[in-house]
C-alpha cells in the first residue's frame, strides 16, 4: 500500500502517531478505521463506500443509500414538501430552529428522512431511508410522518415496504411528539401486516433507540448490514448501569442474529440481490 | 397524620411546609405538656419531639387556649403555603414530586381500589419480570385485567423491581395477559410509572427494542377498551410499551416524555446536574398541562393539594373516579369502532409543516 502523501523528511514519534485517528476528512486519501490501511477515497466510494481491503461499512447518508439500492433513474421521490416545525420552541444550548436549519445547510435535506417509489432489480418497491447525514437519523414528526405514509402508500398500492434505518432515536427536541411517532408508526405496520403487506427492514450502522423499538424491530424479515450497532439502550448507557465491561461483539449485527432478533446479516453488495430475491420468494 | 409524613424525605422546594410542621409539632407538644396536671414530672418523654420550642425546660406557665390559636394560625399557613408551593411547581419539581418515594405505585392503586386482585405472573418466554404487575381485578362493577409498571417499596423490592424498570420479559407479559383480556373481552387498565425500559446487557440480548416495539403493535389492534393512566414517570418507550391506550391520562403531577430530564441534559447540555435538568425538565414540556395541550393525553387526574404523596387516598379516589367514568365510555363502542378510533388517535400526533405539493 502507498504510504500517507504528506510523509516528511523530519518526523518525530507524534507525527508518526497522529494520522492514526480516524479522521473522514474530504481529502484523496483516507485511513479505514476497522482495518487502519490508507484507502483511495474513490475507490471506497466506488466499492459502495465500503474499504476495499477489509469490506468496513462506511455510514452513507439517505440519497447514497437510494442511489445504491434503486435501478437507475426508476426513484421518484415522495412527501418532499414535509418540513420540521419547532412545536416546543426548545432551546438547549442552541434553539431546535437553528439546528434545523443548520442541518438543512450541511446535509442539502429537509429532514431526515426520504422515501419515494423505486425499483430494484426490476421490481418495484416502496423505499423509506432514515438519514444519518440530518441530526443522526433522529425521529421527529416529519420523520414518523413519512415513514407513515410510507406503509400507507405500499398498502393501497399493495407494494413491497423497504424501510432503511439508520438513527440514534427519538428526536429529543420534539419530545413527546417524538415519542408518539413511535406509536404510530407502529399503529400504521399493525394495519399493513394484518393486510398482508411485506416488510423488509434493513438495519444499519447505527440503529438505536426509539427507532428500533419501533418500526426497525417490526419486519417480517430483518437484514442488518454487518458489524452495525444495533440496541435500544446505547452501549454507553448500558455500562454506566451495569458497570462491567461489555459481551465481545455486543449489539452488532452478527450478535443480534445470533440472540435472535435479525433474520440475516447482509453486506452492502448483496442488499440489492437479496431485497430482489425476497420480493419474488414472497410474490409480492 | 399528614405531619409525620415530611420526617424521612424532603424535597428542597417543601422545606416552608416542613419547617411550620415542626413548628406546629412543638406547639402541640407544648399543648400536650401544658394539659398534663403534673408538670415538671416527665420532661424526658417530650424532649426529642419538639426540638425547635424555646426554653424547654423552665416551663412557664402557658396559656393552652393561645397555643391552640396558634397552632391553628400555624395550619392555615402551612395550607396557603403547600397550595402556593404546588399551583407553581415548576417542570423539574414536578419531576422530583413524581419520583417521590412516598408516592402511590400501581400495587398501592390496586390495594386502593381494586377489588379481587387475582395477580397474574409470567411471559410464558422467558420468566416473570416484578417490574409490571398484572392481574385480573374488579374496580367498581367492571372486570377489568390490570397491568402496571411497579418500582417497589421496601429495597428489597425495589431491586427485584430494578426501580420500575422493565426486561423484555415484562413487556411479553403485559401483552399476553392484554391478549388474553381480549378474548376474555374485558377492559384494560394500565398504570404507567418508570423512567425508562431497563438498560442492561440480559435486556438487550433478549430483545428489549423488539419487545416494546411489538407491544406498539399488537396494543393497536387490542378489541377490549383500553385505559392508561401516568401515575408517576412517563419516560420513553418504556413507559409508552404499555400506553397505546383508548384513553391516556396524566396525574397531575406525573411527567411523560421521550427521555428523562437527565438523559437529555446529559446528552444536550453536555452535563446533567441541578441547573441543566431544570432546563431540559422545561424544555422538554413533559408535565400533565404540557402534554394536554400537545394532546398527547387526553385527561389530567387532579391529585390532592400537595401531591399524591401527602394524601394518597384522596390520589386513589380521583384515579379511580376517572377510570369508573371512562370505561362505560368505551364499553360502548363497538370493537371495530374502538380500534379505528385509537388508530386515529394516535395517527393525529406530530406536528410539521406541509407545503403545497
Amino acid at each position: 500500500m502507498a504510504k500517507s502523501a504528506a510523509a516528511t523528511a523530519t518526523r518525530t514519534w507524534s507525527d508518526v502517531k497522529s494520522p492514526r485517528k480516524v479522521v473522514i476528512s474530504e481529502g484523496l486519501w483516507l485511513r479505514c478505521p476497522s482495518c487502519e490501511q490508507m484507502i483511495y477515497r474513490k475507490q471506497m466510494e466506488s466499492n459502495l463506500h465500503c474499504c476495499p481491503e477489509c469490506q468496513h461499512h462506511f455510514r452513507i447518508g439517505a440519497a447514497e443509500r437510494i442511489r445504491q439500492l434503486t435501478d437507475p433513474g426508476t426513484f421518484e421521490a415522495m412527501f418532499t414538501n414535509l418540513r420540521p416545525s419547532d412545536p416546543l420552541k426548545f432551546k438547549d444550548l442552541k434553539t431546535y430552529a437553528e439546528r434545523i436549519t443548520a442541518e438543512q445547510v450541511k446535509s442539502e435535506a429537509t429532514d431526515a428522512c426520504q422515501a419515494g417509489v423505486g425499483f430494484i432489480k426490476g421490481r418495484q418497491a416502496m423505499l423509506a431511508v432514515l438519514d444519518l447525514n440530518f441530526m443522526m437519523g433522529s425521529m421527529g414528526s416529519v420523520v414518523g410522518e413519512i415513514i407513515t405514509r410510507a406503509i400507507e402508500t405500499a398498502q393501497e398500492r399493495e407494494l413491497p415496504l423497504i424501510v432503511v434505518s439508520a438513527s440514534g432515536g427519538a428526536r429529543m427536541q420534539e419530545s413527546g411528539l417524538s415519542l408518539m411517532q413511535m406509536a404510530k408508526t407502529s399503529a400504521a405496520l399493525a394495519r399493513f401486516d394484518r393486510a398482508g403487506g411485506l416488510f423488509i427492514s434493513v438495519l444499519t450502522d447505527p440503529t438505536t433507540g426509539g427507532v428500533t423499538a419501533s418500526f426497525a424491530m417490526l419486519g417480517d424479515l430483518i437484514f442488518a448490514e454487518p458489524k452495525a450497532l444495533i440496541g435500544f439502550a446505547g452501549p454507553r448507557v448500558i455500562q454506566q448501569t451495569i458497570r462491567q465491561e461489555l459481551p465481545e461483539g455486543f449489539q452488532r449485527s452478527e450478535y443480534i442474529q445470533d440472540t435472535g432478533f435479525v433474520d440475516r446479516v447482509v453486506s452492502r453488495h448483496n442488499l440489492r440481490t437479496e431485497i430482489a430475491r425476497v420480493i419474488d420468494f414472497t410474490g409480492k | 397524620m399528614l405531619l409525620s409524613m415530611s420526617t424521612f424525605y424532603q424535597l428542597d422546594f417543601e422545606k416552608p411546609i416542613t419547617d411550620l410542621e415542626r413548628q406546629i409539632e412543638g406547639l402541640e407538644a407544648d399543648i400536650r405538656r401544658a394539659s398534663i396536671p403534673a408538670p415538671v414530672a416527665t420532661p424526658a418523654d417530650d424532649a426529642p419531639t419538639a426540638p425547635a420550642t424555646p426554653a424547654l425546660p423552665t416551663l412557664p406557665p402557658v396559656d393552652v387556649n393561645e397555643l391552640a390559636q396558634r397552632v391553628e394560625e400555624l395550619r392555615a399557613l402551612r395550607n396557603k403555603t403547600l397550595e402556593e408551593i404546588y399551583t407553581q411547581l415548576n417542570p423539574w419539581q414536578t419531576v422530583r414530586v413524581a419520583r417521590h418515594p412516598k408516592r402511590p405505585q400501581t400495587r398501592d392503586y390496586i390495594d386502593a381500589f381494586c377489588k379481587d386482585f387475582t395477580e397474574l405472573h409470567g411471559d410464558r418466554r422467558f420468566g416473570d419480570d416484578p417490574a409490571i404487575v398484572t392481574g385480573f381485578a374488579r374496580i367498581g362493577p367492571h372486570r377489568v385485567m390490570i397491568v402496571g409498571h411497579q418500582k417497589g417499596r421496601t429495597t428489597q423490592e425495589k431491586l427485584a423491581c430494578h426501580f420500575g424498570c422493565a426486561h423484555p420479559e415484562g413487556y411479553r407479559k403485559a401483552l399476553l395477559k392484554m391478549k388474553l383480556a381480549e378474548k376474555l373481552k374485558l377492559p384494560i387498565v394500565t398504570f404507567v410509572d418508570t423512567q425508562g425500559a431497563y438498560p442492561g446487557v440480559g435486556a438487550e440480548q433478549r430483545g428489549q427494542a423488539e419487545a416494546i416495539a411489538f407491544n406498539l403493535r399488537e396494543m393497536s389492534l387490542i378489541r377490549t377498551p383500553i385505559v392508561s393512566i401516568i401515575i408517576g414517570e412517563g419516560g420513553s418507550g418504556g413507559a409508552l410499551g404499555i400506553a397505546i391506550a383508548d384513553r391516556v391520562a396524566m396525574m397531575r403531577n406525573a411527567w411523560y416524555s421521550v427521555i428523562s430530564p437527565e438523559g437529555c441534559a446529559a446528552i444536550l447540555w453536555k452535563q446533567a446536574n441541578e441547573q441543566t435538568n431544570s432546563q431540559a425538565a422545561k424544555a422538554l414540556n413533559l408535565t400533565a398541562a404540557d402534554n394536554m395541550r400537545l394532546k398527547i393525553v387526553d385527561a389530567v387526574v387532579e391529585e390532592p393539594v400537595g401531591g399524591a404523596h401527602r394524601e394518597p387516598a384522596a390520589a386513589a379516589k380521583n384515579l379511580e373516579a376517572y377510570i369508573l367514568r371512562t370505561i362505560p365510555e368505551l364499553k360502548a363502542l363497538d370493537p371495530d369502532t374502538l380500534v379505528n378510533q385509537r388508530y386515529d388517535r394516535f395517527r393525529a400526533l406530530g406536528s410539521f409543516i406541509e407545503l403545497p405539493s
